[in-house]
């Protein structure tokens, strides 16, 4: 069986891929138990299942597996935990900036990746940045302020 | 809160544990280091809902779930301060059949105003009882002794531990509804905001949620709908898929559903998998609801309200001077982000379901019935899913997952597809209103009818069926009831006479369903907005008018705070600037008793139309929100915010469309959802009212949202929108 090697959370992880058209997420979550990101609708519509692929947030679910070949992957778990949370994750939790939670892995992943290209982002900025997550809870305006609170932070 | 609370997969493992102990000796180590040896799930026993351990800490044992609306903490705060324990040491339980006892399904806003009231009496009952028990054992009475950190104590510095009373046996006691509460001026944890304990683990991605359960031996399974509603399988290819690794398909009658180890090869097979299937065409199309919903047909006619003098209401069809409006609310998803999932291990002895239902022990019996398996030999386990606001695909899933664990004799993971989460998840009802009234000579109302027509599926009268059960053509037992959609129908203001009637439509498109304040929203989008009506005919100040004529104190109080919070301007809409302008800008409120029981909300809200396109922007939204004593505040806050939210998305953008076969609004293209740059500014006052019975948070507030928005609108253009959802394209044909 073909086999596809990556750098994962830091690690270098070799996968088998039987189908190389198989979305990233897959691999992620059931060959390497990374259930941070989500599967929400397969269609890059949502964000639920968004990692920083080379430091650029993507959409795992419509990445192919293929594609993701020799190039670093981080996921939420690479980035902090409950015990020592990166500083956007602490925004997160002084905000308690999540209801059901389950698209909240995109908000963090995205919100990291627009705070290391604006550190002081508007409120405005903010939200177009978050413009391609859906939530369906309404922590919108939590995720606004975690948003805020990390930048605040002066580091993310 | 320093030490963290258990993870939900120590929960889980603690509590087979404790399962585990039934089976052993009573004098076994293990049992007595277990408190709850013989799990009762009575709810007339303390031991149902509370177990002391021997290292003090105390296990709750909920049926209500957290459906991420901060259960998890507000139980163990209500539970924690009647047994002076921190919520540090208190792990909580939800929703097990073998563990929790049925306290009802978590729906109608009802979590910690009964489950929440219910576990804080069997905690006042187990107060009562340490209390007396150190009393006799250091000679003091009862007025003396207090419980705080884990103990009584005496007012003479001594005490003694919780476990030193109750040793290693549960508590043995009925509940007492009578058990004296603790006095709210004495509170210590409730009231506080406190964080929620399964947040950090959400927002670090550590959190388990249903979709994230791992059984050994487990494999994907995808169940395939028919291209059509009560489409029947003619014939199925199972070649077509024999080439994908692992894969086994299985058929029973007219479901079809695929197994594999991997779970890219069980969507591939779904996907690629060979089928006919008959032609079907049973639905009507989403822009025949209207219609629909008027000609019927019809299994009942039911007067909700009746006030006052019958013949002014049987008058005003023929008075000259009434004022007439219809409104109408779509059918729509719950447009939940994770598509349902669910896990299930049924072997021919017994079984667990994992799953992410607001009702677990009432799909116990579904699921028990369907295996034919009896009922002790299954054990249904809520674990999280995606936020679901009402009987969402949940439980169809677990249904599926049941289904294929059973026919491949295998652990079974299911989770459906974007597409069949939007396209076949149970529906929020449509909704039709007509309203007619006529008005006094200073504007209040004297006469008031409502007649709603509304699907009878969705009152409580009957259930929804399940569709994999459906399709393989088993026999299912009643499944979910759904809310009370006819409350809120009539005006919370004085009025002469008032008529609220129900015209129960018989068979309904696409399994309507529960959603969020079910039938409230779209019944007080019709009774506010129609208010507004009234107040503008009348010339009148929508706010002051409604002030005027409220009937209750603490109402009025939640329209005067948000009419403050606003710096609302009184005078009569639209605005006299309506005309004209390119953008303009208005301002818009409405009301609610919830439940006319419950609790008080008021939403004001500004809004900004571009004249040109149609477009609605919602510029800031103030609520005032009274439910009585709050638990905790920060949770409320979350709640509300969420309400207001959610309901501008469901009230700006959602209908889900569908033609004479199938649902066609089956991705967040064609089925948009609110997005973080409609997002406005939130202003919320909570009333604190330490003294008054909790009442719920989790629904009111949504019901007030689609009226203030639609009053904004009239306000800022004179265009009164009596259909949801408020797309661009329909204010912009009603502003030409």
């Amino acid at each position: 069986m073909p086999t596809i090697t990556m750098n994962v959370n830091g690690a270098s992880k070799t996968i088998d891929a039987w189908d190389p058209d198989m979305p990233l997420l897959y691999a992620l979550r059931n060959d390497l138990g990374l259930h941070a990101l989500k599967f929400g609708c397969g269609l890059a519509q949502c964000g639920a299942c968004t990692v920083l692929l080379d430091d650029m947030p993507v959409r795992s679910c419509s990445i192919r597996i293929a594609d993701a070949a020799g190039r670093r992957v981080v996921t939420a778990e690479g980035l902090g935990s409950p015990e020592k949370p990166h500083a956007v994750q602490a925004a997160f939790i002084a905000e308690q900036a999540a209801q059901c939670g389950y698209c909240t892995n995109g908000m963090v992943m995205t919100a990291i990746a627009l705070l290391r290209a604006v550190p002081r982002p508007t409120r405005e900025q903010a939200q177009q940045a978050l413009a391609g997550n859906l939530c369906r809870c309404g922590s919108h305006d939590r995720v606004l302020r975690a948003v805020q609170r990390a930048a605040d932070g002066g580091r993310a | 809160m320093d030490a963290p609370l258990l993870t939900r997969r120590a929960l889980l493992e603690a509590g087979a544990v404790v399962v585990g102990f039934s089976l052993l000796p009573a004098h076994g180590q293990q049992a007595q280091a277990a408190a709850g040896v013989q799990r009762s799930l009575a709810l007339g026993e303390v031991d149902s809902f509370l177990a002391l351990r021997a290292d003090g800490t105390v296990v709750v044992y909920s049926g209500k779930v957290d459906l991420g609306t901060g259960h998890r903490i507000a139980m163990r705060q209500m539970v924690g301060e009647e047994l002076g324990v921190g919520v540090e040491r208190i792990e909580l339980i939800e929703g097990d059949t073998a563990l929790t006892p049925n306290q009802g399904p978590t729906a109608g806003s009802t979590g910690v105003m009964r489950g929440g009231v219910e576990l804080r009496q069997a905690a006042a009952t187990a107060r009562e009882a340490l209390i007396a028990a150190a009393a006799q054992q250091l000679q003091m009475a009862p007025e003396q002794l207090t419980l705080a950190d884990g103990a009584v104590r005496a007012s003479d510095g001594r005490s003694v531990g919780f476990t030193a009373l109750v040793g290693g046996r549960g508590f043995e006691l009925k509940m007492n509804p009578k058990a004296p509460l603790k006095r709210p001026a004495q509170y210590v944890l409730v009231g506080r905001s406190l964080p929620r304990p399964d947040v950090p683990a959400k927002v670090c991605g550590r959190h388990v949620y249903v979709h994230d359960h791992v059984v050994p031996g487990m494999l994907h399974g995808r169940v395939v709908r028919p291209p059509a509603v009560g489409a029947k399988l003619l014939s199925l290819d199972e070649a077509s898929v024999a080439r994908l690794p692992g894969v086994r398909v299985v058929r029973i009658a007219d479901f079809v559903g695929v197994v594999s180890p991997d779970e890219w090869a069980a969507v591939r097979a779904a996907r690629e998998l060979v089928m006919r299937w008959s032609d079907s065409a049973p639905l009507i199309g989403h822009a025949a609801l209207v219609d629909w919903a008027r000609s019927g047909p019809f299994v009942a006619e039911e007067v909700i309200t009746a006030k006052g003098d019958a013949q002014r209401v049987a008058g005003l069809r023929d008075a000259p001077g009434a004022l007439r409006a219809s409104y109408a609310w779509p059918m729509q998803s719950h447009g939940s982000i994770g598509p349902s999932c669910a896990v299930a291990d049924v072997r021919p002895d017994g079984g667990t379901v994992w799953t992410a239902s607001q009702a677990s022990h009432r799909f116990l019996n579904v699921f028990a019935a369907l295996v034919e398996l009896p009922r002790d030999k299954l054990r249904v386990v809520y674990l999280d899913g995606a936020g679901c606001y009402g009987m969402n695909g949940h439980d169809d899933a677990a249904a599926d997952a049941v289904l294929l664990s059973k026919a491949v004799g295998k652990p079974v993971r299911v989770q459906w597809s974007r597409e069949d989460e939007l396209g076949w998840d149970p529906k929020g009802p449509p909704q039709l209103l007509d309203m007619q009234a006529t008005q006094m000579p200073d504007g209040r109302i004297d006469a008031w009818e409502t007649d709603m027509w509304v699907p009878r599926a969705t009152a409580n009268l009957e259930w929804i069926p399940l569709l994999s059960p459906l399709a393989a053509g088993l026999r299912q037992p009643v499944g979910q009831a759904t809310g009370l959609v006819s409350q809120n129908g009539d005006p919370p203001y004085g009025a002469n006479a008032v008529k609220v009637t129900a015209h129960w439509l018989g068979p309904a498109p696409l399994r309507p369903s529960n959603i969020r304040a079910p039938g409230k929203v779209a019944n007080c989008f019709a009774v506010e907005s129609f208010v507004d009506e009234l107040a503008a005919k009348a010339r009148l100040d929508p706010l002051a008018f409604r002030l005027r004529d409220v009937a209750n104190p603490r109402g009025a109080e939640v329209i005067r705070r948000v009419g403050q919070m606003i710096g609302w301007q009184a005078r009569p809409s639209p605005s006299a600037g309506a005309a004209g302008r390119a953008k303009a800008a208005g301002r818009g409120m409405a009301y609610i008793h919830y439940k006319n029981n419950e609790t008080y909300v008021a939403i004001a809200m500004e809004v900004e139309v571009d004249r040109a396109s149609g477009e609605i922007a919602v510029r800031r939204v103030c609520c005032a929100h009274d439910c009585g004593l709050m638990i905790n505040p920060d949770a409320v806050r979350a709640q509300v915010e969420g309400n207001i939210l959610q309901t501008l998305s469901r009230t700006l953008h959602e209908e889900t469309t569908f033609d004479r076969s199938r649902v066609t609004s089956v991705d967040w293209a064609s089925y948009p959802l609110l997005n973080f740059t409609e997002v406005p500014r939130l202003e919320i006052a909570l009333v604190d009212r330490r003294d008054d019975p909790p009442l719920g948070a989790g629904e009111a507030a949504a019901s007030p949202v689609p009226a203030a928005l639609a009053n904004a609108v009239f306000d800022a253009t004179g265009v009164r929108l009596r259909s949801v959802p408020f797309t661009s394209a329909k204010l912009k044909a009603l502003l030409a």
